[in-house]
């Protein structure tokens, strides 16, 4: 059988996907977890391979009790029947087809290998939508230099295979995110040479009160840039790697001090060598099939582009609820929360009686968001690394198109917003469809154009027709389950 | 009798309006400044930002029956070719633009279809277009990837592909460069007017007086021509566009079977899909076209993209294991009798239209711009404008 019938699918199946799919199948409808990975956990929860060697969840996870309990909940429910966990499958397109959602999969870890099992169709009546984010990156010269990875990219390998992405690493970008990702590759045998914030957690004086609503949070922070003294790490504060160093391989990088502006202070620059950098500057929420949906988008704080969602996590779509980064990164215990909150909401909608009522879990949502939006106005992305972007600077990866291509789109060929400089210039037309470099030409474009990044420059680089790289072959292969997906008649 | 007075071109009060800065509008532009007239280009939008910025870049004579169109394309394809040999920068406007001379391949699948188009290949030479016969055991030397699963097909080495997107801005930087204006993300909201006659556009930030209005408003320029009390039946007709990754040169021609031409020609809402393969310069392949009428329906329609999938596949077999990395969609800006809409408008003079150009407004821009700027400046027209009347619809809107 390829299609399955379901009262409520949920894409993705991290902190956020696991709580909404508890939440409703509790209240007792049916319930689909439709996810790329093939172990639940999404990246925050990240499980390493059966093979990759003795792992103690703790030492790398946090919350990870909360993540067990769910899962073996989960566990028990599927066994019932309620609760159908659809592993590995990476969801291309989701369609409104009459009264339901078509979620169309493709399966296996490897969309494009041959011998894959055939796409799958959930249909579902009511949608989840728990996609999350991935890393945020800007260009800087020798970005594309072998070595130079995401933060996010360390943390996976390093939860996934319990493999240290290099010998000797630097850490660098901006946010709390950085602190777990050197602390986890400090204890897994990694010399981590520097920590490079380019903020300072010192602006947290300025928000007390968004302290006060999630005191838990600063204790996590402070116990990483413990540990990270333990191991000798130092951490450089109002620190940015302008340059990374290497002709085929990463030999180190370049760090400058930062003034209040963001602007690099003449004289401060100092090497480090180092055979990996891990870059991060926060996260961008993934929203492809949000978009397919017709959902209605905001700017968050972070300049994200993320859902904009109502006291019930429910989108602007009739049907459809998000909870988790998508609707503003926050972390994983704001995602939980929010999952909770759409889980349950979306059972509601489905005649669920008995419902626990979420008057506390709306509070908590509520101090867990004020908190986030503290973090994100303390580690903002300096605007004056980007302003420094060199013309001969490679922004655009895929399609190698540089910081000067996407100036002359805007000044000579009249480029007034990045949908035009991606057309004009090639900016995120490759592989990767502006995952990587999609955030930093948004802000090249408006910088050009002498404005604000605004909702449509950041929406170029987030719809994406087809979510996932999907093989002429299997998309030309209909569901074969009676189920067209809106095919008309 | 020249149709506006020509103003100087220190005055404030350009000659020409043009609505739109898509490729008609940029088209038109262009041309206007070469005829010496002082232009003002304004968009609700960014430039290119309409179906300009959503199509394969067709230049194509081959898709087309005898008539007026053809004409028009025929027109039109020989000012692009002199078009691309204009020294731009330190290059050319061709290869600026990405101007491929590359030429189209139309296949049939089974010897009925094949004498039809053979019929349709007889009709199209009096007009002056080239068409190459390619038998069955011929059509792998042309296309090395091709099925064998065909009757023969044509080639047409008069076909071409360009960048559309680069071809509008570069033609709107030439209109720039020679002197006009070009306002971006500014709506038409209303028309000036002296009596019965139109004197310039209104937008959210000013009134702009104007010698005459060109519409050039695409999908939407029956919006804008209601604006002014006229009627153009202009409506959307969606189409998908598939991408895959790049990869090395495998489809040389533009390549699509030939029932795309009856396809073109259909008044059925439903969805219909015929396949056209192409290669591009950047080294993905483009997998069209759809054609279905669902208003501005932005949303996306899975079936659609299957259809156009597995066409491409039946029709290159070795694109199965091939990555498609996106899909786009545009709304054809598509006539009732599937004819543009050119000329000045006897219902309020003034006003001028260039429009409707459904899935071919990138060929035909050259050739409608030329006609439009004959109009404006009392030349006679390069082709009988009659087909193409604004009011040719009646006072009915067909629906």
């Amino acid at each position: 059988m390829t299609g399955q019938r379901v009262d409520l699918a949920v894409v993705g199946a991290g902190p956020a996907g696991l709580a909404a799919a508890l939440a409703a199948a509790e209240a007792g409808v049916s319930v689909a977890i439709v996810d790329a990975g093939v172990r639940p956990g999404g990246q925050y929860w990240r499980s390493p391979d059966p093979g990759a060697g003795p792992f103690r969840p703790t030492t790398l996870h946090h919350g990870w009790r909360r993540f067990a309990t769910t899962d073996a909940r989960l566990t028990d429910l599927a066994g019932t029947g309620r609760v159908r966990r659809l592993a590995g499958h990476h969801v291309w397109s989701v369609v409104a087809a009459g009264d339901h959602w078509s979620v169309h999969c493709l399966r296996g870890a490897e969309p494009r290998q041959r011998g894959t099992p055939d796409p799958v169709t959930v249909h579902a009546r009511r949608l989840v939508l728990a996609t999350g984010a991935y890393d945020r990156q800007l260009p800087f010269p020798g970005w594309d230099l072998p070595g130079v990875i995401t933060a996010g990219g360390a943390q996976a390998l390093l939860k996934g295979n319990l493999v240290v992405a290099g010998r000797t690493v630097v850490v660098a970008g901006t946010g709390p995110f950085l602190l777990p990702v050197a602390d986890g590759l400090a204890r897994y045998g990694a010399r981590v040479a520097a920590v490079v914030e380019a903020n300072s957690p010192v602006g947290f004086a300025r928000h007390p009160g968004a302290l006060l609503g999630a005191v838990g949070k600063l204790g996590e922070a402070g116990g990483y840039a413990g540990r990270l003294l333990r191991h000798r790490v130092p951490v450089r504060h109002r620190h940015a790697v302008l340059r990374a160093l290497g002709t085929d391989q990463l030999t180190g990088v370049v760090v400058g001090r930062l003034d209040r502006a963001g602007r690099v202070r003449a004289g401060s620059e100092r090497r480090i060598a180092c055979d990996v950098l891990a870059v991060g500057w926060g996260f961008t929420p993934q929203l492809e099939l949000a978009l397919q949906l017709g959902c209605a988008t905001r700017v968050d704080v972070d300049q994200s582009l993320v859902l904009a969602v109502d006291d019930d996590q429910a989108t602007s779509v009739a049907g459809v609820w998000a909870a988790g980064e998508a609707t503003g990164v926050g972390g994983a215990d704001l995602a939980t929360v929010e999952g909770r909150i759409a889980g349950r909401a979306a059972a509601r909608s489905l005649g669920a009686e008995d419902v626990p009522d979420d008057r506390s879990t709306r509070r908590r949502r509520t101090a867990l968001r004020g908190f986030a939006t503290a973090m994100h106005q303390v580690y903002p992305v300096p605007s004056a690394l980007l302003a420094g972007c060199a013309d001969d600077t490679l922004v655009c990866r895929c399609e190698e198109v540089s910081a000067g291509r996407i100036r002359h789109a805007v000044t000579e060929l009249g480029a007034t917003e990045a949908r035009v400089v991606k057309l004009l210039a090639r900016p995120g037309m490759g592989w990767c469809q502006g995952r990587v470099c999609g955030f930093a030409t948004a802000c090249l474009t408006a910088r050009h154009a002498g404005r604000a990044v605004t909702e449509p420059d950041l929406r170029a680089f987030a719809e994406r027709p087809i979510a996932a790289p999907t093989s002429l072959g299997d998309l030309a292969t209909p569901p074969d389950d009676g189920h067209p997906d809106g095919e008309p008649a | 009798m020249p149709d506006l007075p020509l103003s100087p071109r220190t005055s404030p009060t350009p000659d020409l309006v043009v609505v739109g800065a898509g490729i008609v509008g940029a088209a038109c532009a262009y041309h206007a400044t070469r005829a010496g007239l002082s232009v003002t280009v304004v968009d609700s939008g960014p430039i290119a930002g309409g179906t300009t910025g959503a199509g394969e870049g067709n230049i194509l004579v081959s898709d087309k029956e005898p008539g007026p169109e053809l004409d028009l394309a025929v027109l039109s394809n020989r000012q692009w070719r002199d078009l691309a040999d204009l020294p731009l920068d330190d290059t050319t406007f061709g290869r600026a633009v990405e101007l491929e001379t590359k030429g189209g391949l139309v296949v049939a699948t089974d010897q009925a279809t094949l004498d039809g188009l053979a019929r349709l290949v007889a009709t199209q030479r009096a007009p002056g277009i080239e068409a190459v016969a390619v038998p069955t055991d011929g059509l792998r030397d042309v296309e090395p990837h091709l099925t064998h699963d065909l009757a023969g097909g044509y080639r047409y080495p008069q076909d071409m592909q360009v960048q559309p997107m680069l071809a509008a801005a570069h033609l709107l930087r030439l209109a720039r460069r020679a002197g006009a204006t070009v306002l971006t993300h500014e709506p038409v909201t209303g028309f000036l007017r002296a009596g019965e006659r139109v004197t310039g556009v209104r937008t959210p930030r000013r009134d702009l007086p104007a010698g005459a209005v060109l519409n050039a408003a695409g999908t939407w320029a029956g919006q804008v021509a209601a604006l002014a009390g006229v009627t153009v039946p202009v409506a959307p007709r969606r189409g998908y566009i598939l991408v895959t990754e790049p990869l090395p040169p495998l489809v040389r021609h533009k390549v699509y079977l030939a029932d795309y031409v009856a396809d073109v020609a259909s008044d059925s809402a439903a969805l219909q899909t015929s396949t056209v393969v192409e290669g591009t310069r950047a080294g993905t392949i483009l997998i069209g076209a759809s054609r279905e009428r669902v208003g501005f329906d932005r949303t996306v329609s899975t079936p659609a993209l299957r259809r156009l999938a597995a066409g491409a596949v039946r029709l290159f077999p070795v694109l199965r294991d091939v990555a498609v990395i996106r899909a786009y969609r545009g709304f054809r800006p598509y006539c009732p009798d599937h004819l543009p809409v050119i000329g000045p408008d006897p219902r309020a003079p003034g006003l001028h239209h260039a429009c409707g150009h459904e899935g071919a407004g990138i060929g035909l821009s050259l050739g409608t711009a030329l006609l439009v700027t004959q109009g404006l400046t009392g030349q006679p027209p390069a082709l009988d404008l009659d087909p193409f009347r604004p009011d040719r619809f009646g006072p009915e809107v067909p629906r």
